[in-house]
């Protein structure tokens, strides 16, 4: 699961599961707070690109990464994110505080 | 189309994806729409969700998933007979969350709301929750076939 996690600069870019729920939600932030106590992380980068489903559980791990790196000013940006991750973030408000990058072509 | 079925399972969060599968295969039938069947999926996600977490709490328990289907028109129930909720009110509000140190987003509710066309709560402290939801399916039968 290790190969999700890179750093490129002071940036943690986090390839996200498939689907992202409960019951996946706890591991993936364990393991990003590792990378964020440990390593030189100013931004994060969350990479949907393999998720096909998310749900609230999803938006506290999102939140809960932003909260750790907010004071520090980091910020966390959203990529490859297709049309129903990008529903959810509107949904969920957390477009207030994830900045949508690379919009996918339409639909 | 009508049909009916009755699932009961572990409160473990191992089957959140089983049940909104187990419901998504449910509604085949009516043909929905990519949108409205992540809608149904991310509802009762967020409704199995809820009954292991704060129902149960992590202690064991069944949750039971009930759904029918009646002409275009989807009934799900999901059901606990965990701890119940004090204030339903309350717990229906954005970002209102009992559970902020798992990292919970307090927008469980708020997202059946979004995505069912109908949700009702029905809980009792000590005697646990009832989460009732209904989704319309659009009829798509005289649009032109995808593919």
């Amino acid at each position: 699961m290790d190969e999700r996690f890179h750093i490129i600069d002071d940036y943690l870019m986090i390839r996200m599961p498939e689907e992202i729920d409960h019951h996946q939600a706890a591991a993936l932030s364990e393991q990003a707070d590792r990378y964020i106590l440990e390593e030189p992380v100013k931004h994060i980068v969350f990479d949907f690109e393999d998720t096909r489903f998310m749900d609230s559980s999803g938006v506290g791990v999102v939140i809960g990464r932003y909260k750790k790196i907010a004071c520090f000013g980091g910020n966390v940006y959203a990529v490859n994110a297709d049309r129903q991750i990008r529903r959810i973030i509107r949904i969920s408000g957390l477009k207030k505080v994830l900045k949508l990058v690379e919009e996918d072509t339409d639909e | 189309m009508n049909n009916e079925i009755k699932l009961e399972f572990d409160a473990i969060s191992a089957n959140e994806s089983f049940a909104r599968v187990a419901v998504a295969a449910f509604v085949t039938p009516v043909n929905p729409t990519l949108e409205e069947l992540a809608d149904v999926k991310t509802a009762v996600s967020e409704a199995v969700t809820n009954a292991i977490i704060h129902g149960y709490d992590g202690r064991q328990g069944k949750v039971l998933l009930h759904c029918i289907l009646r002409e275009r028109t989807l009934h799900i129930e999901v059901k606990d007979t965990g701890k119940g909720i004090e204030n339903v009110e309350k717990a229906m509000e954005p970002l209102f969350t009992t559970r902020p140190e798992l990292d919970r987003s307090g927008m469980g509710f708020s997202f059946m709301e979004a995505f069912m066309d109908d949700l009702q709560v029905l809980s009792e402290p000590g005697a646990g929750t009832c989460v009732v939801m209904k989704k319309r399916f659009a009829d798509m039968s005289s649009e032109p076939h995808e593919e």
